[in-house]
């Protein structure tokens, strides 16, 4: 049987590595454009340069935007996790009538498009006489992350044994103390990983940025304004490239965080049964 | 009973149609060792939450020490569990763990330090304060999880199958370890099992579970010497059932007809269940082989059929003419030589003492 598993398949490979290269290809000329001395995007190379990073340090307008970016990402992955938690905990804790239409009800954003669910909360705000701010931005982004805080932090409130709960409540906790001093350090690594997956997500998210923003744009905002200008498109390449950056490490550890903590439960169940 | 310390009174727990717990009245003294014994799904773990209070009976009250438990939520009674899976908690280590119990009582630290320390001598595990439950052994795993419970110095300890998880000889030890603690810390356990060697080993008194209810509730000799019923009897150790027939007048005499054994005294006589179908339970150590027609007037011819060494002992299994079913018999094997003899002869005798018979209902 294992020898069919190790025979070359020839094509397939070929596939592979063509399905790769269509993937990240194109992401790595950010990078590679961003340290071209020359502010037009075409081969052959020109020179290497980190102008374009250097020139990013005292760019108000950027730093701004950057600064918009991290504030809106900050509040949608506090209050799409805080969400997340309670609505976690009351469907895989309680057995409620109507929960899994309520379940789907909040996944629904993952499924319609963003630019429908931007036009909606838009004609809502408008109509409710609203302003458009980087509250609104909030607004959109918690509606986008809500379901990723939910799935991340479902799969961990399911995870872990009900006695442990009940142990508190026996040793004289009510239910508020039990959730502070049990749930949610049991529930750490599910809500760090759920913060930084929505700061992520509120981070290059554009469509809603876009449609919900006013005049302080926020980081994907203004680097899509920055491409009227031809001059400052290399400028952009070096943002993005950081972003780039940062966004994989950020995933990378949310990532990790989320595996650690299940691989820790799996060993832990091993050694109890 | 005025005494009781614990008293279920009239409880039943539904789930929809199913009656998991089904009008149990029980009443359970201060500072017995009392355990909850039956299959799994027999009601007994459901009781105990119920007493934790993690159930709400359908009906029924639990009182402890003379005070309903209805309106009590589990944070506020005078109980402590040690859960099946101990539920250690992973965040906290040993020390945290067994403290935990004490923030509401606002002891100063050098309080809560010397609390935790006396609990966990108590538990034998000092030392291992800054431990992690990923860190400890099964067994040790249990000690905290019962330094934890104790701490809180409860009325009731409850104990949910706190040993199913831990190896024979380790159980051993902890069933003895248990009891020691019982006996000095003097709280009243309610112990869950479904291993009736553990109920036996450990407890004041049983209470045998069937479907939702107790259906004997004794101490672990009378359980075994005296069951009430074939349930119970074939529940507890291993028991021969024989088919017989009261004798008409029977009362006084105690006597019942026998397939194979022909007229034979009954134990419980006087008070053997005057019901349409009876049979007659005897233990297979209660029934002795013979080479030789012993003396005596309670004997019957037999003849071998299987033997089983198993060292300290043997059990045999004889056939007897006008039985159906063959009987098992276990002996010491306190002298080999008479041992191997028995197993080799083809006819053999068999005797009983005047009081190894009982009679039960045959119909459960």
């Amino acid at each position: 049987m294992s020898g069919i598993g190790r025979e070359k398949n020839r094509p397939l490979a070929v596939y592979a590595v063509l399905y790769l290269a269509f993937l990240y290809v194109p992401v790595l000329f950010l990078p590679v454009f961003s340290f071209n001395d020359s502010i037009y995007i075409s081969f052959p190379l020109k020179g290497f340069t980190t102008q374009w990073y250097a020139s990013m340090i005292g760019n108000e307008p950027l730093l701004a935007a950057l600064g918009n970016s991290i504030r809106v990402a900050l509040a949608t992955a506090f209050i799409s996790t805080l969400l997340g938690i309670f609505a976690a905990k009351a469907v895989t804790r309680y057995k409620m009538p109507g929960s899994r239409p309520v379940i789907g009800a909040i996944m629904l954003p993952l499924v319609v498009p963003e630019i429908i669910l931007g036009t909606a909360l838009l004609i809502v705000i408008m109509q409710a006489g609203g302003t458009l701010s980087l509250l609104t931005v909030t607004l959109g982004h918690v509606l986008l992350c809500v379901p990723f805080a939910m799935a991340v932090l479902m799969s961990r409130f399911e995870g872990f044994d009900r006695s442990m709960e009940e142990a508190s409540a026996d040793l004289g906790e009510n239910a508020w103390w039990t959730f502070w001093r049990v749930t949610v350090p049991m529930a750490m690594p599910g809500i760090t990983a759920s913060f930084l997956l929505c700061f992520t997500i509120s981070f290059d998210e554009f469509i809603m940025a876009f449609f919900l923003g006013s005049t302080d744009p926020t980081l994907p905002v203004y680097m899509w304004n920055q491409l009227r200008f031809p001059q400052r498109l290399p400028g952009v390449l070096a943002l993005g490239s950081c972003i780039l950056l940062i966004s994989f490490f950020v995933i990378a550890l949310a990532e990790y965080l989320r595996r650690r903590s299940s691989f820790n439960d799996e060993t832990a169940k091993v050694t109890i049964d | 009973m005025t005494d009781a310390f614990i008293s279920l009174r009239g409880i039943t727990k539904a789930f929809g149609a199913f009656k998991a717990v089904d009008d149990v009245n029980l009443d359970i003294a201060r500072g017995e060792f009392f355990s909850l014994l039956g299959p799994s799904g027999c009601g007994k773990t459901t009781l105990l939450r119920m007493i934790a209070g993690f159930e709400t009976p359908t009906e029924g009250d639990v009182v402890i020490d003379g005070v309903s438990m209805s309106a009590v939520p589990p944070h506020r009674r005078p109980t402590n569990m040690v859960f099946q899976s101990y539920a250690i908690f992973p965040h906290l280590d040993v020390a945290q763990n067994v403290a935990y119990g004490l923030r509401r009582d606002k002891l100063d630290k050098a309080e809560v330090a010397g609390r935790v320390g006396e609990a966990l001598a108590m538990v034998k595990l000092s030392g291992y304060e800054s431990r992690r439950s990923n860190e400890l052994s099964g067994g040790q795993r249990q000690r905290v999880a019962l330094a934890r419970a104790l701490i809180k110095r409860p009325k009731v300890l409850l104990l949910d199958e706190p040993l199913g998880a831990l190896d024979r000889k380790l159980r051993e030890e902890m069933q003895l370890e248990l009891r020691t603690l019982q006996r000095s810390v003097g709280i009243t356990f309610v112990f869950v099992t479904h291993d009736q060697e553990e109920a036996l080993t450990m407890s004041d008194r049983v209470a045998v579970m069937s479907q939702g209810k107790p259906i004997q509730v004794a101490s672990p000799r009378d359980l075994y010497e005296r069951p009430n019923s074939v349930e119970v009897a074939d529940f507890i150790g291993k028991m021969n059932f024989l088919p017989c027939r009261r004798l008409n007048g029977s009362g006084e005499a105690g006597e019942v007809e026998a397939d194979g054994l022909g007229r034979v005294p009954v134990v419980n006589g006087a008070e053997c269940p005057d019901v349409a179908t009876l049979v007659v339970a005897v233990r297979p150590e209660k029934l002795s082989l013979h080479a030789d027609e012993p003396a005596g007037a309670l004997k019957i011819r037999c003849r071998m059929q299987n033997t089983a060494y198993l060292g300290d002992r043997s059990h045999y299994v004889v056939s007897v003419d006008g039985l159906e079913r063959a009987l098992a018999v276990s002996a010491q094997n306190a002298d080999p030589e008479a041992a191997r003899q028995l197993a080799g002869g083809a006819s053999l005798w068999l005797s009983w003492a005047p009081d190894a018979l009982i009679a039960l209902p045959a119909e459960r």
